[in-house]
């Protein structure tokens, strides 16, 4: 282990930590979010487009915005017309996996992959960077992955020590005690599921253009999903997701340098997934869901 | 009322003057109809399924407007392969090109159920077929190919390790593998080469992050010289390559010409699977056969077909001239040592090890 490795394990845990964070925005809102996956889909294509046609900065803006849209359209069905949220979360990753393609087909004129991306200037930590050992570790660093660490407390802090997080919670918990109080329910939905989109867009983009330099048809290999498990088993709290992710970036690092004659290849390949299943069985049970999770709320029922 | 009875009149004009025209068109000397089904990857993976495109394109241009041609890509899971062909084949198309080893099962069924369709199946392998098989496996001694790459790869090397970056990890690309190590091996077997494979489904070949990840180790261990047999995911390697300034080298198609400016100094050279010129000539002979007047015999032979070094089927890309220029002499002598059979090149592990074992040792 060095920090040759740390470096790749964060590489890897970024879009689940993202992932995971914007899950964590909408479910605590009480909307459950299933459709992470497609909106990182969504995100990494349209974060290749802007970074392709216009460099980095416009890639993470159409990455997050295009998140964002999708996720309206989940918002809308969800908390207007109070559709089953996996249900809508589902429809929207099959819809962002065929849009996909057919804006691929349109705009780069083939099917499955973009054209090469620009990527933002990497970064070096000041003063971090003249520690010898860790140099793998802060030299080169991705902008969003530094833009991603900082999500984490500002999430926190939003979440806990702000009116508009205790309201967002509140809605989450408790809504029918939130609207009586004159929060209002429907907006707090609204904002809680965008931002989860938004943020997922970035995850996303952060695949194509940051990690990849192209987008590929099929790069994001279920990330959304485990960024939600990473949610769960970080307690929807944004510290815990970023525990949750590291681990899993951690295993896929290890997956990687672990090849050895003796392991069947295939056993080596399973070390990430294994891993989040029995961090999930085994933590799970003292996870605590919002009370209102995945609950639709009608104003005047019961 | 009056108007409404003259747009039906004409209407119901239209389409039957239509339908005339259109048995009309039936009527004359069909075009032949051609078309290829993509693999994983799809176009644009500036590798194996490119090239295979650059084999239809040269047939659209040679053949202009005398026939007609189609391209379809499998959903991202690819499950729709069967279905694919299977529409390709109720259009009464005469050839369709299935690229990659994935097409086996569904070549196998959809050939079957329709023998006018004539099939080429890239990479794959179906049993028990002949001449008159509506269906040609074609197949490349990519070991051989990858024998001169890592020829170049041995001599290029500073720090005495290269690396191999694998796709999925099963025979096919093992015969990479295998024979890229030999290659190194010919020259200086005390060459270190690490091997990684990215994943063990058809997936392997579309996850660039792996692929730049596991480059990036390699490159860590200590590699600078690193070959990629890994379709859309070799994109990451090149990444990995480009930004640690080491050597990379491409897969199928010369990927030096496919490659952002930046990256291309370090891509030397790229391994040549001739995919377009095993679909050209599929494709040529079917148009031919179609294009012919009755009574000729056909030109098109199913059954086996195996691309080789001695019918330039595997080779090496040149474009980076530079690179290679230095190595350009060792590469061109093993390869006619190839052709002539005086070097077996492994395909496996049984007889890679037997070929190490044959190998003088070097101090």
């Amino acid at each position: 282990m060095d920090a040759e490795m740390l470096a790749s394990a964060l590489r890897m845990s970024t879009p689940v930590l993202l992932a995971a964070l914007a899950g964590l925005w909408s479910e605590r809102s009480g909307v459950v979010n299933i459709g992470l996956e497609g909106m990182m889909i969504i995100g990494s294509f349209w974060g290749a487009y802007g970074s392709y046609a216009y460099g980095p900065f416009w890639g993470l803006l159409f990455g997050m915005v295009a998140g964002l849209l999708l996720a309206a359209i989940h918002a809308v069905a969800t908390v207007k017309y109070k559709v089953d949220h996996v249900v809508s979360g589902v429809a929207l990753n099959i819809l962002a996996l065929g849009l996909t393609r057919f804006l691929c087909i349109k705009i780069f004129n083939q099917a499955t992959a973009s054209e090469h991306t620009r990527a933002f200037a990497t970064l070096n930590i000041p003063l971090l960077d003249h520690i010898g050992f860790l140099k793998p570790l802060v030299t080169k660093v991705s902008p969003v992955i530094i833009l991603a660490l900082v999500l984490v407390p500002l999430s926190s802090l939003v979440l806990n020590r702000t009116v508009f997080g205790l309201r967002l919670r509140s809605v989450g918990e408790n809504p029918l005690a939130a609207d009586t109080l004159g929060v209002n329910v429907f907006l707090m939905k609204y904002a809680g599921v965008l931002i989860s989109g938004a943020l997922a867009g970035l995850a996303g983009m952060f695949l194509s253009v940051e990690h990849t330099g192209m987008y590929v048809e099929g790069m994001t290999q279920g990330k959304g999903y485990i960024g939600l498990a990473a949610m769960i088993f970080g307690n929807w709290n944004p510290a815990g997701a970023l525990g949750a992710s590291l681990l899993f970036g951690f295993a896929e690092a290890i997956s990687i340098r672990a090849v050895s004659s003796v392991i069947p290849y295939q056993f080596i390949k399973m070390i990430p997934y294994a891993l989040t299943l029995a961090v999930l069985a085994g933590v799970v049970r003292r996870a605590v869901t919002p009370a209102a999770d995945g609950v639709a709320y009608e104003r005047g029922g019961e | 009322m009056r108007i409404a009875r003259w747009v039906a009149l004409t209407l119901v004009l239209a389409l039957v003057v239509g339908t005339v025209a259109g048995c009309a068109g039936l009527g004359a000397k069909k075009k032949p109809k051609v078309g290829i089904v993509f693999d994983v990857g799809g176009r644009g993976d500036k590798s194996f399924n490119d090239s295979a495109y650059a084999g239809l394109e040269k047939i659209m241009k040679e053949y202009g407007d005398k026939i007609e041609t189609k391209f379809l890509e499998p959903s991202g899971g690819g499950e729709n392969r069967e279905q694919l062909l299977r529409q390709l084949a109720e259009l009464k198309y005469d050839g369709v090109v299935a690229v990659g080893f994935l097409f086996t099962d569904a070549v196998t069924k959809v050939a079957k159920d329709f023998p006018n369709t004539k099939f080429a199946l890239i990479d794959g392998f179906i049993d028990k077929l002949n001449d008159k098989s509506n269906i040609l496996c074609q197949g490349f001694t990519e070991h051989e190919g990858s024998f001169l790459v890592g020829v170049a790869a041995a001599k290029a090397t500073k720090s005495k390790k290269v690396g191999f970056v694998g796709g999925m990890k099963f025979a096919l690309i093992e015969k990479f593998e295998y024979g890229f190590r030999a290659g190194v091996a010919a020259v200086d077997p005390n060459i270190k080469v690490f091997v990684d494979y990215i994943g063990t489904t058809g997936d392997a070949f579309k996850d660039p992050i792996k692929g730049k990840e596991l480059a990036q180790k390699q490159i860590k261990d200590g590699a600078d010289v690193i070959y990629h047999a890994s379709g859309a995911s070799g994109t990451g390697v090149f990444e990995a390559a480009a930004a640690a300034k080491v050597m990379a080298i491409g897969v199928d198609s010369d990927q030096y010409l496919s490659a952002p400016a930046a990256q291309q100094p370090y891509i030397m050279t790229s391994m040549l699977k001739r995919v377009d010129v095993a679909t050209y000539d599929f494709l040529k002979t079917v148009i031919d056969d179609a294009l012919a007047p009755k009574g000729t015999a056909p030109k098109y032979k199913g059954g086996y077909k195996t691309y080789g070094i001695k019918d330039n089927g595997v080779g090496y890309a040149e474009s980076n001239a530079n690179a290679i220029k230095d190595y350009k002499a060792t590469m061109d002598d093993f390869k006619s040592k190839i052709a002539k059979g005086e070097i077996a090149v492994p395909l496996d592990k049984a007889t890679f090890d037997a070929y190490i074992a044959k190998l003088p040792k070097k101090p």
